[in-house]
């Protein structure tokens, strides 16, 4: 029995930092091996691995013209599917939390599809659905609107992947907003309008900035979903999670290793972003 | 703390009527429930719909024939052998994992927290690519590998890896909540009366900490049978060998075989559901504890 396993608080301190280190209990070892080999070596090996490249052959790969438009169809389309979903997921979320009616908890519990189908059905189904002939994109077909094979399939694709997000962030935060203060804003005479921007909006701002920042990150990596429903077609709808993925495949490891590093920068920015959105949510708990 | 809890269980439907005038707040109500039922029925119901439908056209018959073919079935034994092996793995580092950041405090143990979730902020092709740098043939481990005779990218052992990193977070993610809240009473109290850390693993933190450890696992289980993007570049995707059930629905769609594809995708999509359900269940069942706690 070691003191970190039976004490949250190093007892001896007159023990060094190293024997403390050895003597660490399993789950101590479990977790930091585990994660060590699993995510530490990998992501350093990545960027040790981009690194070789070079600066200027790094700049050169990570902003050719196709990797600029990549970036340009896949963050812009993610900002938009996200702020959909933002301004979508906070109706629904809404709904859900101050409205009863029938259906409520079947359809409640299918806004977590998303996280459940794989992405590949995902894509498969969307393709079908939003293409010229499918029960939507039939619908669209006659204005001349393509959906699948164009990026507003990708967009689609997107809004679908980070539907949840926002309801699933915002849906606690309403539950627990104490119903009084609105009540209050009422009896004072502040209109409904006046309500919702004023009382309403600001404490739940965190929340549905957190969620649409989730979304946007998932939307940005996707993969799956994105790559059936687009036509891949490089400055049109390719995405930069699929140039990865393209390159990969015509080992080219030194253009799939420079986009994709671009790619996990980029990524570990959003986690600190939502680190910092939801800190700044916890300011209004009590 | 009462009031407060009790005003919380008013039925809703109460508390809107004392908010909002009731002549404007009925339309204001059902045109709100309508647009959200609208915009989820174009983005999620009716593709979801459309999986059930395409896979059951032209009857069960094909459907099943397609079920019965040698690269569907060794597409399903793959994606539930890597299941099998991420899954386990996956649950005792998770759990470790959260016991080390929930029953301690570190300095770092923020950060901790966070970098246990760099694989889902990361995109997967990005998770497949470290995995092929790391011990494909010019990767660090990659002359070592060879020498040995070992191929792990483009084979099994590379997809299991793949998705052990993208399952990593559920588990510790799910256990870390519901073991802060448990607490340590209980388990100090079955240290003083002489058991052991693993009697007291099993029969007091083990029960505490079950629903959280069970959904954990219903997520981990989910996205590891359904995992596209890491899986799909370190496979290779060869057909017969290294082809997973999602693989498996977008390579019979690229060959234009789109049944086949659908038959492989409801059988993904009922899983989803049967996921959702389970999912449903741990969260009712918790709500209810959540509240008898009250």
């Amino acid at each position: 029995m070691t003191a970190s396993s039976t004490n949250p608080r190093p007892v001896n301190g007159d023990r060094s930092f190293w024997y403390r280190l050895t003597h660490l209990s399993w789950p101590w070892r479990v977790t930091w091996v585990y994660l060590t080999l699993m995510l530490f070596v990998p992501v350093i090996a990545m960027l040790l691995k981009a690194s070789t490249v070079g600066p200027a052959e790094f700049w050169r790969i990570a902003t050719t013209e196709v990797a600029l438009s990549t970036y340009s169809v896949t963050f812009g389309t993610s900002l938009a599917a996200a702020l959909l979903n933002g301004v979508f997921g906070t109706l629904i979320a809404w709904v859900f939390v101050r409205y009863d009616f029938p259906g409520k908890r079947i359809i409640d519990a299918a806004v977590d599809l998303p996280f459940a189908l794989p992405t590949s059905v995902a894509g498969l189904t969307l393709a079908t659905v939003y293409s010229d002939n499918g029960w939507i994109g039939s619908l669209f077909a006659p204005f001349g609107i393509k959906i699948a094979f164009t990026r507003l399939g990708v967009f689609v694709a997107m809004v679908f992947i980070s539907l949840p997000f926002v309801v699933r962030t915002l849906q606690p935060v309403l539950q627990e907003m104490e119903k009084e203060v609105e009540e209050a804003a009422w009896c004072l005479g502040a209109s409904s309008w006046q309500t919702f921007w004023r009382v309403l909006l600001p404490p739940l701002l965190p929340a549905i900035l957190t969620g649409v920042a989730l979304g946007f990150s998932r939307a940005v990596g996707e993969y799956g979903s994105t790559v059936i429903v687009a036509g891949n077609v490089p400055f049109q709808d390719l995405i930069a999670p699929v140039l990865v993925f393209q390159r990969l495949e015509q080992y080219d490891y030194a253009g799939a290793t420079v986009i994709g590093t671009v790619l996990l920068l980029i990524s570990l920015v959003m986690l600190l972003v939502i680190n910092l959105l939801q800190a700044w949510g916890r300011r209004y708990d009590d | 703390m009462t009031t407060d809890a009790d005003l919380f269980n008013v039925p809703s439907a109460t508390v809107g009527r004392k908010t909002a005038p009731r002549s404007q707040g009925a339309w204001v109500k059902w045109v709100l429930i309508g647009i959200s039922v609208l915009y989820l029925t174009l983005i999620l119901f009716i593709p979801a719909l459309n999986v059930f439908v395409q896979a059951f056209r032209n009857g069960v018959g094909p459907f099943f024939s397609n079920l019965v073919s040698p690269t569907f079935l060794s597409a399903v034994r793959l994606t539930l052998l890597i299941t099998a092996i991420a899954l386990p793995i996956n649950t005792i580092f998770g759990l470790c994992a959260a016991w080390v950041i929930a029953r301690h405090q570190f300095p770092g143990r923020t950060l901790l927290l966070s970098l246990i979730d760099i694989p889902f902020a990361v995109s997967p092709v990005v998770a497949g690519l470290m995995i092929v740098l790391l011990y494909g043939r010019n990767g660090w481990f990659g002359p070592w590998l060879q020498e040995n005779g070992i191929q792990l990218v483009f084979a099994v052992p590379g997809m299991v890896l793949a998705t052990m990193f993208v399952t990593m977070p559920f588990v510790a993610r799910e256990v870390i909540p519901v073991l802060e809240e448990a607490g340590t009473d209980q388990e100090e109290a079955a240290k003083t009366l002489g058991a052991s850390d693993w009697q007291t693993f099993w029969r007091v933190t083990l029960p505490n900490i079950r629903w959280g450890l069970l959904y954990g696992l219903i997520l981990t289980n989910a996205r590891a049978m359904g995992e596209f993007g890491a899986v799909s570049v370190v496979s290779g995707n060869i057909i017969g060998k290294t082809q997973t059930l999602p693989l498996y629905v977008e390579e019979a769609y690229k060959q234009y075989k789109t049944p086949d594809a659908y038959s492989a995708a409801v059988l993904l999509a009922f899983l989803a559901v049967v996921t959702l359900v389970l999912k449903e269940i741990v969260e009712r069942r918790t709500r209810i504890k959540n509240v008898g706690e009250e």
